[in-house]
């Protein structure tokens, strides 16, 4: 399974993602922004950071960049693409994904823990996976998601909320959300359920000796479902 | 020609940095604050003498880039 990690300037979870598709079986390449052609690929992702130094608004500048027209091509014509994070962000000012990410509701960076729940399994990301909550890492100081209530119709008559915060019991309510989101929303597909935008990092969660074993479970569950 | 435009975030987006700057100015005893809206401000050279092509420009700016319409408006407020 061929991958491809975009880099812009100000991307920072670029080689933790390099590290964690690699560690599953992806033969994983690094691109540049401003490159103009992907090289082929079963998955690309958007990585988490600053691109940009999140100048004017977070993923917007990304979101013109050289590179993009071929990732919104390879998106539309079914691959799949992954944003963590910035890349969320990203996906929302290509107008990939619905709604925008606002700065959090208590003025705070949060970085922490979370749980999240899965909504949607029938997908290439959650399809068999083993766990439906799992324990991820969040950093941001931008993930608390809006959208107008056309978009929200929208997004809940196709089923396009992928993951939930929740608290370890799985329970979602105010108290289990960190910044704010609408309805707890931590991550969204696109109509088609090839684009997934999320919050979390799973690529933080691949080490039970360094955080914990969680994004193992997502990862190696997506290269299954690819092979 | 210099073209100003301010982004505002929509009405019923929540704004948590004007929010404590309110705060802030509250704390700083000016108690009559009701509200803070924060927003952003350009100033724009475009290399074209006519007015209304120059603002049609900017708006354009706008739509595509300066603003996000999920949640905010923008609006011309200058040109000279």
């Amino acid at each position: 399974m061929n991958s491809s990690v975009i880099i812009f300037p100000g991307s920072n979870c670029d080689r933790d993602m390099d590290v964690a598709l690699k560690k599953f079986g992806f033969k994983n390449k690094m691109i540049w922004h401003n490159d103009t052609e992907l090289p082929k690929s079963d998955l690309v992702v958007l990585p988490g950071g600053f691109s940009y130094g999140d100048y004017l608004r977070c993923g917007s500048m990304a979101s013109k960049s050289k590179i993009i027209e071929s990732v919104i091509n390879f998106a539309k014509s079914g691959g799949l693409l992954l944003g963590i994070c910035n890349g969320f962000q990203i996906l929302t000012e290509t107008e990939l994904l619905p709604g925008a990410l606002l700065r959090n509701k208590h003025s705070e960076f949060i970085c922490k823990n979370v749980f999240i729940k899965i909504n949607n399994t029938e997908n290439n990301y959650f399809k068999n996976i083993k766990k439906n909550i799992l324990e991820l890492h969040i950093a941001h100081n931008e993930g608390n998601f809006f959208c107008s209530s056309d978009q929200m119709k929208n997004i809940n008559d196709n089923n396009q909320i992928a993951v939930f915060y929740c608290d370890k019991d799985g329970k979602i309510n105010d108290n289990s959300n960190p910044n704010g989101a609408f309805n707890n929303i931590a991550g969204l597909f696109n109509k088609q359920k090839n684009i997934l935008g999320m919050m979390p990092h799973p690529e933080r969660m691949i080490d039970t000796y360094l955080s914990g074993d969680d994004g193992s479970i997502f990862f190696q569950n997506l290269i299954t479902n690819l092979k | 020609m210099k073209i100003s435009a301010i982004v505002t975030l929509k009405k019923d987006v929540l704004d948590p940095q004007g929010k404590v700057v309110h705060q802030a100015l509250n704390g700083m005893g000016f108690n009559n604050v009701k509200e803070v809206r924060q927003g952003k401000y350009f100033e724009i050279d475009i290399d074209e003498s006519d007015k209304k092509k120059a603002e049609e420009k900017a708006e354009d700016m706008c739509k595509k880039l300066l603003a996000n319409l999920v949640i905010e408006d923008y609006k011309i407020i200058g040109s000279q």
